[in-house]
């Protein structure tokens, strides 16, 4: 697949009466992965619910694959061939390994190779020794690693994934890059949330700064990355 | 003078260690800003010290006096004001009445059953908003305010207990930017007219380092780093607290293009 | 006492635990699911009973033999699924998002539909279905002769749990099931479609309903009175064993299967006063029932009544209607008049529950409790002590008042879903104390006699006083609305962070208002029982806390003068429709769920709505 996949203009989405994003614009390539970048609270989280249809939004425009996705239940999203793995991984606790990636299966439309557990199992070898184990006996990583597994059981062109470094130990963190990577050289393209901006920077093509509810930036990660001005202003770093 | 003590705070979730030894004091007349990345455990605390969450060990004092057992109602009569994340307010009452619901609490008169509450307390009341900017809307349905001006209600309603320290849980979160520096400068105003203390939560790190006399880093369930905005602007592990472990990245440097 | 009787009453208490979990083990899926407690489970489980009755003795004329006789259970189990099916696709899913109160009251309107339905494709005789081909002989267990069908019955149940458990643990259905209850709109967004997941979860909870109805056959008569009766039941068993808890739910039915089956021995009269000391304790202690999970609080109840400018218009307005209503006996004939003083006591009695609903946002649905409480106090007084109606009324009161304390301290704990369920369990109970302890309440034939003096016993004169209480009572239950009693309420209504923030006691003032509240309705009671000369249980039975749900409903939770213009219209349609047509419940239920559905401000709610978006 190759174009544009994920299209958005003047995104705005409010929690009951706490308005969250402001109008925000990006775009998702085809097999890119684009990171949204900001502080806790910059409502990057936010964005992503609202593609997803979690939050009640308004937009000028939220293509996903040429077809407006505005107001379109999320189980259709989702089967547009459009992923999700939150903040919080979801991760169904009561439900085994094998259990959660069975009830994220879905056969994709697309031409690549369907994903399977014993792939996974290959590119999250952690989970492949705990197939019986249930969601709630899994430390924060490991639950991460299976979030990210289930959605990928749904054979998505596209991913977006909140946070995937937060809260898990420092030697996941390599971990996880390299599986971001994995499923970008697999020809997933992914919307990444992050507060790391290091992992950011390691991961992805194009970065996305909001602050604010605002987008302050779309670019090359490496024209953000080389604009001090601009990442003191943004990060403070 | 200190006018909040806390002491050693310890709070686990089945066995996720949420809080561990957090201690911390608040003066009066101080704005002290509690910062750290999402999950260190910033609500945990907070909660503890507002009265909504139990410690499993670790102490609450409030002017040298021990509140850590007291329930989130009695703390209010001891002093403590408080707003919320997502503002709460009574939504089926006017502007006024949820000032004055907030001045029957405070002495006492919730249960009549006869007198209406439209007259009472309301030049009290008014004043409270005249503080906050809102006497011009008192009559309004607080349903129909706009959301900042909710959380300036909020405050308000905080004041109507004549507290010593009041709580502020990411005031400015969910705000238009242009009304998150106003919220904090009539705070700012108050906390020093008043000569009250105010312990807040927040994300936005203008907010943090313009209106913050000292700054608490929480990670992970403890107090890395306190001292002025330019100290802890300058510290080290509060970077690499906010910058996320850069050590476990270090080989993707030469990332595949 | 004999060590075989006490074997035989555990076996009895098993048989009846097995069919109760059957039946509450389809409710829990459901609500685990989607989060809707269906109230019309017991009428599924009815009409369950009712079809194998009728249908098995025809299969069994084809064919004698055990074949006939468990395909029909199997058979009527399953149209019951497709009625379930119905449910879903043309009501439930329409009000998933609608606050708990118009969840229940719209699948209430289902059991009424049913109700009359049942009637009419059945018949109105119990029918006592064919006992099981094989299963004729008792066996003898220690010397005592023990039903052999009990002993399938015995089993049945744990089959159930370990076919269920077999669904839900090794097919894809049963993990999207168990990851739906968990966590809706994750599995949403892992692209399945819930419609299809909900239709399929009512499909099953339905066959279980009638499966659950169609094993009591041949050992209860399929009757019209099952419905209700169940519904209690599985209600306490869900809520014991935690909501959407399959296990749970089991381990409530052994439980209490037991604690019936012993507790008889102990209170003869009514062993679901156990039961109810049971659900007690378990909700003091576990206030999630034994395995449920905390339930996120939703605000979808925070809906009533609102602040609005002062207008003299509304004392006016009053004045007028109080004066109409004073001249009435000069234009009534005495039908009117009675009429006229039922919809007055009525008005109180939904008044009385608006200070918990749109007030408090307290979801009480077992209101009925109170109102006949009050009326009970008042006949047992004039039974009892020969009190004269000046007397007896307020010793109603009191009665009403004390059981609003009791009930009250035990529900203030609970929130939403829990609270309604809890409330109505409390009624249900006060229902079969009222029906089974003959000796003092009798019976079902009630107490007589309950006449006023003869001073007021004209219609006129008996009128102006309950016109003059009621108003009386309005008055100050209006004043206690604006002042700061009222103003608690709904402050903790709103929201209870913040009230709690300013110092509220929640749980005490929440407390009172089940006092008041349960005096007003009380007093509305033995009114009413001095109207008509006598009481009976059905003044405690869920169709009356239901119609005063139906005032409020018809005149919306928003106002003050809602519940009093509900009273007169739903009175008086019944009065008008009832004697043209045997299908007043079937109308009146599918009125509730339209009014559910388009109307769910209430009349005068939604006048309001109007005038204010107008303006």
């Amino acid at each position: 697949m190759t174009g544009l996949l994920l299209d958005v203009e003047n995104l705005k989405a409010s929690y009951g009466r706490a308005q969250v994003l402001f109008g925000l614009s990006f775009r998702l390539q085809a097999g890119e992965i684009t990171a949204l970048i900001g502080r806790n609270g910059a409502g990057k989280t936010t964005t992503l619910k609202a593609v997803l249809g979690l939050v009640p939004a308004t937009a000028d425009r939220l293509l996903f694959k040429d077809r407006s996705i505005l107001g379109v239940p999320t189980y259709k999203i989702a089967r547009l061939g459009l992923g999700y793995v939150p903040e919080d991984r979801r991760i169904f606790t009561d439900l085994t390994v094998e259990e959660n990636l069975e009830a994220g299966r879905r056969s994709g439309g697309s031409e690549r190779a369907p994903w399977t557990p014993e792939r996974l199992f290959r590119l999250f070898p952690n989970l492949a020794a705990m197939k019986g184990r249930r969601g709630n006996q899994m430390s924060g990583g490991e639950q991460q690693m299976l979030s990210i597994a289930r959605t990928l059981m749904g054979n998505p062109d596209a991913i977006l994934l909140d946070e995937p470094s937060e809260g898990i130990a420092p030697v996941l963190v390599q971990a996880m890059a390299e599986a971001v990577l994995a499923m970008k050289a697999e020809g997933v393209a992914i919307l990444l949330s992050e507060q790391n901006w290091a992992f950011a920077a390691a991961v992805a093509d194009k970065a996305c700064v909001i602050e604010r509810g605002e987008m302050r930036f779309e670019g090359a990660m490496t024209d953000f990355l080389g604009n001090e001005a601009l990442r003191l202003q943004t990060l403070g770093v | 003078m200190t006018l909040l003590k806390v002491e050693r705070l310890t709070k686990s979730f089945g066995g996720v260690v949420a809080a561990s030894d957090v201690s911390l004091t608040v003066r009066r007349g101080e704005m002290v800003a509690l910062i750290g990345p999402n999950g260190a455990g910033k609500s945990t605390v907070f909660n503890m010290i507002g009265g909504q969450l139990q410690p499993d060990s670790g102490h609450v004092l409030l002017d040298d006096a021990p509140i850590t057992q007291a329930t989130a109602s009695e703390r209010f009569r001891k002093g403590i004001g408080r707003t919320f994340q997502v503002a709460q307010a009574f939504l089926s009452m006017t502007v006024l009445e949820n000032v004055q619901m907030a001045l029957l609490s405070r002495y006492g008169e919730t249960r009549g059953l006869w007198s209406p509450v439209r007259p009472c307390h309301r030049e009290e009341a008014l004043g409270l908003l005249t503080q906050v900017g809102m006497e011009g809307v008192a009559d309004r349905p607080s349903a129909e305010l706009a959301y900042g001006d909710v959380k300036r209600m909020e405050l308000a309603i905080a004041l109507a207990g004549d507290p010593k320290l009041i709580l502020m849980d990411e005031p400015t979160a969910g705000m238009a930017p242009a009304e998150r520096s106003a919220l904090m400068e009539l705070t700012d105003s108050l906390a020093r007219s008043r000569h009250m203390g105010v312990l807040f939560t927040e994300h936005d790190m203008d907010v943090v380092f313009g209106h913050a006399d000292r700054v608490l880093v929480l990670l992970r369930g403890q107090i890395i780093a306190t001292g002025t905005p330019d100290e802890i602007r300058r510290d080290p592990r509060v970077r690499e607290a906010y910058l996320g472990d850069t050590h476990g990245l270090a080989p993707l440097t030469a990332r595949p293009a | 006492m004999d060590p075989s009787f006490l074997v035989i009453q555990a076996l009895n208490g098993l048989a009846s635990a097995s069919s109760l979990f059957i039946t509450a083990c389809g409710l829990t899926l459901v609500f685990g699911v989607t989060r809707i407690v269906n109230f019309a489970h017991g009428s599924l489980y009815m009409v369950g009973a009712y079809t194998a009755a009728t249908l098995v003795p025809k299969l069994l004329d084809l064919s004698y033999g055990p074949v006939a006789f468990w395909a029909g259970l199997l058979i009527a189990a399953i149209a019951v699924g497709l009625i379930g099916i119905l449910l879903e696709v043309l009501l439930l899913r329409r009000i998933y998002r609608a606050p708990e109160l118009l969840q229940l009251l719209a699948t209430f309107g289902v059991v009424l539909v049913f109700q009359d339905l049942v009637v009419q494709i059945f018949g109105p005789q119990d029918i006592l279905g064919p006992r099981a081909p094989g299963l004729r002989q008792p066996i003898e267990i220690l010397g005592r002769r023990f039903p052999s069908y009990e002993l399938v019955l015995i089993a049945a149940g744990p089959v159930v749990l370990g076919s269920m458990w077999l669904l839900l643990r090794k097919t894809r259905f049963g993990i999207l099931i168990r990851a739906a209850t968990q966590d809706r709109d994750m599995v949403a967004a892992l692209g399945v479609n819930q419609a299809l997941l909900f239709t399929a979860t009512l499909f099953l909870g339905a066959f279980l309903a009638g499966l659950g109805g169609a094993l009591q056959i041949p050992r209860v008569a399929a009757n019209t009175g099952m419905d209700l009766s169940i519904i209690a039941e599985c209600f306490v068993v869900t809520v014991v064993g935690g909501m959407g808890s399959i296990p749970g739910a089991f381990l409530a039915a052994l439980i209490i299967g037991e604690l019936q089956a012993f507790g008889i021995l102990i209170f003869p009269k009514s062993t679901l006063v156990i039961v109810f000391l049971l659900m007690a304790f378990v909700l003091a202690v576990k206030p999630n029932g034994l395995f449920g999970r905390p339930e996120a609080v939703g605000a979808s109840h925070a809906v009533g009544i609102a602040s609005r400018a002062p207008s003299r218009w509304s004392a006016v307005i009053a004045i007028v209607v109080f004066a109409l209503f004073a001249a009435l006996p000069l234009i009534a004939d005495p039908y009117l008049l009675k009429v006229a003083t039922e919809i007055l006591i009525l008005g109180l009695f939904a008044f009385s529950l608006q200070l918990l609903i749109g007030v408090g946002g307290l979801v009480s649905f077992g209101h009925a409790a109170f109102f006949g409480l009050g009326a009970y106090g008042a006949a047992l007084a004039v039974k009892w002590f020969g009190a004269s109606m000046e007397a007896a009324i307020p010793l109603g009161v009191l009665l009403a008042a004390a059981g609003g304390a009791l009930i009250g301290a035990f529900v203030v704990r609970l929130s939403g879903i829990y609270l309604a369920m809890m409330t109505l369990a409390a009624a249900q109970i006060l229902y079969a104390v009222a029906f089974q302890w003959v000796d003092v309440t009798g019976g079902d034939n009630g107490i007589v006699g309950v006449w006023p003096p003869a001073w007021a016993g004209a219609r006129e004169v008996y009128y102006l006083v309950t016109l003059t209480i009621t108003a009386g009572v309005l008055v100050l239950l209006a004043r206690a609305v604006h002042a700061p009693f009222g103003y608690s309420l709904r402050a903790a209504r709103d929201s209870e962070s913040r009230a709690e923030a300013i110092g509220l006691r929640i749980r005490y003032h929440r407390w009172t208002a089940f006092i008041v509240a349960g005096a007003s309705a009380g007093l509305a009671g033995g009114l009413y029982a001095f109207s008509r000369g006598s009481v009976d249980p059905s003044l405690l039975g869920i169709p009356t806390s239901v119609d005063a749900l139906t005032m409020l409903l018809l005149g919306g939770i928003q106002t003050l003068a809602g519940p009093l213009l509900g009273a007169a219209v739903l009175h008086a349609l019944r009065d008008w429709i009832m004697p043209l047509t045997h299908f007043w419940r079937l109308l009146l239920g599918l009125s509730i769920i339209t009014m559910v559905l388009v109307f769910p401000r209430g009349l005068v709610g939604t006048l309001a709505r109007r005038r204010e978006e107008r303006a």
